[in-house]
Parts: C-alpha cells; sequence; structure tokens
C-alpha cells in the first residue's frame, strides 16, 4: 500500500465571536472557544498506481485531508504512512516522493519566467542540469507547453500558468500525487488537457495520485475508485457505480409510449418524474425495478425504454449543494 | 563543496533566480536606497547642533560615522518577516514547507539578491556625499574593507535571525509582523543610526551593549569609518547573538510548524 490511514482525525479550535459592540468585548475579555472536527476518525489505503477521487462538499473535510496526507499540517490523531513514511515528519526521502498541487496557489515566482522557478526547483531536488533541462522537455511535451516557459509568469493564461504549476510540482517526478482542485478556473479545453496530463504520466510513471475536483468530468474521467467524505467522516470507499447506488437509490425508466397517457396511469409505478407527451421518465427503487417494469412492459403499450442510472455529477452536485447526505 | 549544508548548485540557483527577480523591481529599490538617508538628516541634524562637539567624534569623523551608518544600513536591512508573514496566510509558505530545503534559506536568498541590486544605488549616493562634503572623503584600506563587509554581513545576520524569531511566532500569531515594531524602537535608538553610541550615556551604553543592537550600525559603522572600535570584541559580540539566534530560530520554527494550518492553502 502506498497510501495506509487508520482512524485519522484533525481538530481546529475555533473562537465564536457574536456580532456587535458587545460581542467584540466578549470576544475580547472572555473569549469563547469549542473545538472543530475537521476531520473524524478517517481510514482508507490506497494501492500503488491507483488514481483516486477525493469527493465532498465545501468545508466536509478534504482538503485538510489531504494536507495531513503531504505532511503539510499535523493530525490531531490517527495513523498516516504515505510511501513508508510518517508525512509529518517530512523527512528529505518523503519529500522527494510526493508532491501538492493546489489550484489557484502558485510556487512559481511571479514576476519572472517558469523557466527560473524550475531550475530553482531542479537544484533543491538534486536534479543535475541537463537532466532538469531533459525532464523539463518532456514534461513540457505531455503538457503541449513551450514557449510560455519563457514568459514572465504573470503575463500567462490561467490554464498555461496551471500547466507550469504542475511541470514545477512533477520536475522531480514524485510517485505520490495530491491534487486539490487542479483544474479549478480553467476553461473546458484547458481542464481536457490538464486531465489527459495526469492520465499520461499516470500511464507512464505508475504514480498514485488523489486528486480532488468539484468538476464531475475530472473524477469520471480518471478516478476508478472515490472516496466521499461528509462532515469530516469518510461516507463511501469504492467505485463510481456503487457510489451512485447509495446517493440514489432509484433508477431512471424512461419510456416512449404510441399512446399518449396521463399522470394517473402511472400510479404505483414509482416516482412520475417527468410526462411530456408520450415520453415519460419514472424513478423506481432498485429492489423494485424489475417488477415494475415487467408491469409497465405488458400494462402499456411501449414503442422504446431505457433504464438508466442518475447522472453522477447531478447526484454529487446536490450533494454539494445541499451540503448534506 | 557544501555551504552551510547547500550545494553550490542550489546556491547558484537560489541566488541568479532572486536577482533576477530583484531586478525587476530595481526602481523600488533605488527608492528604498534613498529613503535610508535618516543617517545624513542626523548628520545634518548633530552637525548643526554644536557642530557634532557632543558626539566625541567631529568634522569629517562625523561626516564618515554616518556615511558608513548609511552604508551598513543599506546592506543590513531585513524584511523577513514581512514576507514570510505574507506567504503565510496566502497560502505561498506551503510548497516550500513541503520542499527538501528549509524556507528560510529563499528569503536568505532574496536579502542577499536585493543587496546586490541595492548597490549601485548605495554606492551612487555615497559619492553624491563626498561631491557634496569633499572634506569627507577618505578610501579605507582593503583590510579595513574586508572587516567592515564581514562585520556589515554579521549584522545582517543578527538582524535576519532576529526577525526570523518574530516571524516564527506567525505559527502562533498571524500578524507577527505587529511584533517587529517593538524591535524597530530599541533598534532606532540603540544601534547608533541616530547617533554614535559612544555619545549616550554611560549607564545607556553599558545597557545597550548587553543588547543585540550596536552590532548592527555601530560597530560596522566605526570599523568602516576608521574610527576607534574593539575589533575583536565587537566580532565576538556578533558571533556570540549568531549563535545565540541562530538555535533559538530553528527551534521555534520546529515547535511552530506542527502549529501550522495552511490557511489559504
Amino acid at each position: 500500500m502506498v497510501i495506509e490511514v487508520q482512524g485519522l482525525s484533525k481538530t481546529y479550535r475555533i473562537a465564536d465571536k457574536e456580532p456587535g459592540l458587545l460581542g467584540t468585548f466578549n470576544h475580547f475579555f472572555n473569549r469563547k472557544t469549542y473545538d472543530l472536527k475537521a476531520v473524524n476518525e478517517v481510514s482508507f489505503v490506497i494501492k500503488q498506481g491507483e488514481i483516486v477521487g477525493f469527493l465532498g462538499a465545501n468545508g466536509a473535510g478534504k482538503t485538510t485531508t489531504l494536507k495531513m496526507l503531504c505532511g503539510l499540517i499535523y493530525p490531531s490523531a490517527g495513523f498516516i504512512s504515505v510511501a513508508g513514511y510518517l508525512p509529518q515528519r517530512r523527512q528529505v526521502p518523503f519529500l522527494k516522493q510526493i508532491t501538492l498541487v493546489m489550484g489557484q496557489k502558485q510556487q512559481l515566482i511571479w514576476d519572472l519566467p517558469p523557466l527560473d522557478s524550475l531550475m530553482v526547483n531542479a537544484a533543491v531536488y538534486g536534479i543535475r542540469e541537463p537532466e532538469a533541462r531533459n525532464r523539463i522537455t518532456e514534461l513540457a511535451d505531455m503538457l503541449e507547453i513551450g514557449e510560455e516557459l519563457t514568459r514572465p509568469v504573470r503575463k500567462l493564461s490561467l490554464g498555461q500558468r496551471m500547466k507550469a504549476e504542475l511541470l514545477a510540482a512533477l520536475l522531480h517526478r514524485p510517485t505520490v500525487l495530491f491534487l486539490d482542485e487542479p483544474t479549478l478556473g480553467l476553461d473546458v479545453n484547458a481542464q481536457a488537457k490538464v486531465r489527459s496530463f495526469l492520465a499520461e504520466y499516470n500511464r507512464r510513471t505508475g504514480a498514485t495520485i488523489l486528486l480532488t475536483s468539484h468538476y464531475m468530468t475530472d473524477i469520471t474521467t480518471l478516478c476508478s475508485r472515490v472516496l466521499l467524505i461528509h462532515q469530516g467522516q469518510l461516507f463511501h470507499d469504492g467505485g463510481l457505480d456503487a457510489l451512485t447506488e447509495r446517493l440514489s437509490p432509484y433508477r431512471q425508466v424512461r419510456l416512449e409510449l404510441n399512446k399518449l397517457a396521463s399522470k394517473s396511469d402511472f400510479l404505483g409505478y414509482g416516482k412520475l418524474e417527468s410526462l411530456n407527451g408520450r415520453s415519460v421518465c419514472l424513478l423506481v427503487e432498485r429492489k423494485n425495478l424489475t417488477s415494475i417494469v415487467s408491469r409497465l412492459l405488458s400494462n402499456f403499450d411501449i414503442f422504446d425504454f431505457e433504464v438508466t442510472d442518475p447522472p453522477i455529477d447531478e447526484l454529487i452536485g446536490s450533494l454539494f449543494q445541499k451540503g448534506t447526505l | 563543496m557544501r555551504v552551510a549544508g547547500l550545494s553550490p548548485q542550489v546556491i547558484k540557483a537560489l541566488f541568479s533566480t532572486q536577482y533576477a527577480n530583484m531586478l525587476e523591481y530595481r526602481a523600488e529599490i533605488a527608492l528604498w536606497a534613498l529613503s535610508g538617508v535618516l543617517p545624513f538628516i542626523m548628520l545634518t541634524l548633530w552637525s548643526q547642533h554644536d557642530g557634532g562637539n557632543s558626539l566625541a567624534y567631529q568634522g569629517s569623523d562625523l561626516s564618515r560615522y554616518f556615511l558608513s551608518a548609511f552604508l551598513v544600513r543599506q546592506f543590513s536591512v531585513v524584511w523577513v518577516v514581512f514576507s514570510f508573514e505574507e506567504d503565510a496566510l496566502f497560502g505561498r509558505l506551503s510548497p516550500y514547507i513541503l520542499q527538501p530545503l528549509h524556507p528560510l534559506w529563499r528569503y536568505v536568498a532574496s536579502h542577499l539578491a536585493e543587496q546586490v541590486t541595492r548597490f549601485p544605488f548605495a554606492f551612487g549616493i555615497a559619492l553624491i556625499f563626498f561631491l557634496l562634503n569633499p572634506a569627507s572623503f577618505w578610501l579605507p584600506s582593503f583590510w579595513q574593507l574586508l572587516l567592515a563587509w564581514l562585520a556589515t554581513f554579521f549584522s545582517f545576520t543578527i538582524g535576519f535571525l532576529l526577525q526570523s524569531l518574530i516571524a516564527s511566532l506567525c505559527f502562533w500569531n498571524e500578524r507577527a509582523s505587529a511584533l517587529e515594531r517593538l524591535l524597530f524602537v530599541p533598534y532606532l535608538f540603540l544601534s547608533g543610526l541616530l547617533a554614535p553610541l559612544i555619545a549616550f550615556p554611560s549607564d545607556v551604553l553599558k545597557f545597550a551593549n548587553w543588547t543585540p543592537f550596536p552590532y548592527l550600525i555601530d560597530f560596522p559603522a566605526r570599523v568602516l569609518a576608521g574610527l576607534p572600535v574593539d575589533i575583536l570584541s565587537g566580532f565576538l559580540s556578533q558571533l556570540f547573538w549568531i549563535f545565540c539566534l541562530l538555535p533559538a530560530v530553528l527551534i521555534l520554527w520546529r515547535l511552530g510548524v506542527r502549529r501550522y494550518t495552511a490557511m489559504g492553502a
């Protein structure tokens, strides 16, 4: 196992302040604090070469977990092992094996071309200059970035900057990648390029990738497995299909009828989601699916029918919006 | 050959990159150099006030002292607490913490690069000073220059460590730069920036000598100006402070980084 997490918790002490002048005085003289469990008893393992999506609403505990996994912050409780190291010790061999990329946060020097920052990174990681240039060329080809590397970072578009950031983060060929919203704010084309780059990097190097994103396409394209964290606790660890099943115990049954029907005709067949002329959409409980489909087929004159899962991005999207399960 | 644990490749890359970065801010650095003319203002004030007789140095010695104080100040300016605080607040510190290089080295490199960028401006201001005040011109010997450079470098090192100590408090209090103001007042009065320390009452002088401040401006300035100074004692005091502050900074950093919450990131 490349990543092993057992009973991981992180508690932050938060100061609570009431609004207004009285609240300000109270806050000053009699500060009230409470403990917020950002991550609560989370456990999982990730094998080498896996690309795992880390999902959750804002404030669910994704980024805090990522920060603990890469050694940026100390856990309050629990055990973490990444590539055989305790991340919080931040030993040099560990740091040389990992990288953390945070969308919108940059390590590149703003007023200089990315190449300058890349050469600093190469030196810091002990990569000789000719080797560093070879790696830069290889990664730049994969990322489809070239002359941008000699332009000041401030003159680059967001997409170009993100590619340069990825290049800087991967120059030392890390085997474990922690990516926090790597496509945040990018346009559709740039997102697609970053995704295909990550897939290619994983294929070529066998690197393990743990990825958070609010763009479901990132997850559905790259990840065969997802971890869903909710209010600091791990809610799901498994495939996307299994997650869909947990988030929505229903399946969509779409019918194309030969004859017009009314709403009342579908009583007892599940929840009628829509009825437009001869097109009908029903939400049917998975456990009743077989019996209801056979009843529909025998009781209606059906031209066509289709049984599908509700789109995962809609399910997760509504989860993010609601913030509750 | 490694210097302080850094390979030549790291030193070269850090310094050349930071120098290129500082050149982007050359106009700002020129203005910063110009803004450091406090010693010249003090020279004018003290010269007008009974010809500087109350300061122990007179005439060209006084001018040389304040010019030297100006130059020492130019090459020992430290702002690490402000950069560090901003980086910590906006999340830029996080990638540096995850690299196999102590983040403080990046700040050291940017300070040294800024000093090199500042050199022509400081040199130009010194030339103008001599043009306006030719009687105070002097040419230090090679050894005098070497010792003055070393004393100024140690002055920078003490200042950097002092501010780094405060910067490390950012791990506890995000606005550690406010604490830097506590250092500024004693620095202003006890460093020799306002007047040579020899002019201070003996009790104040005794007190000052127990602090690191006289070794930040007064001692290197007197070495450069060729004024009477106990060189051995000065260097030993500078080394004493460096060896006291360095472990304190490293310990505080190690304790503080455990509290780092990587906010803004």
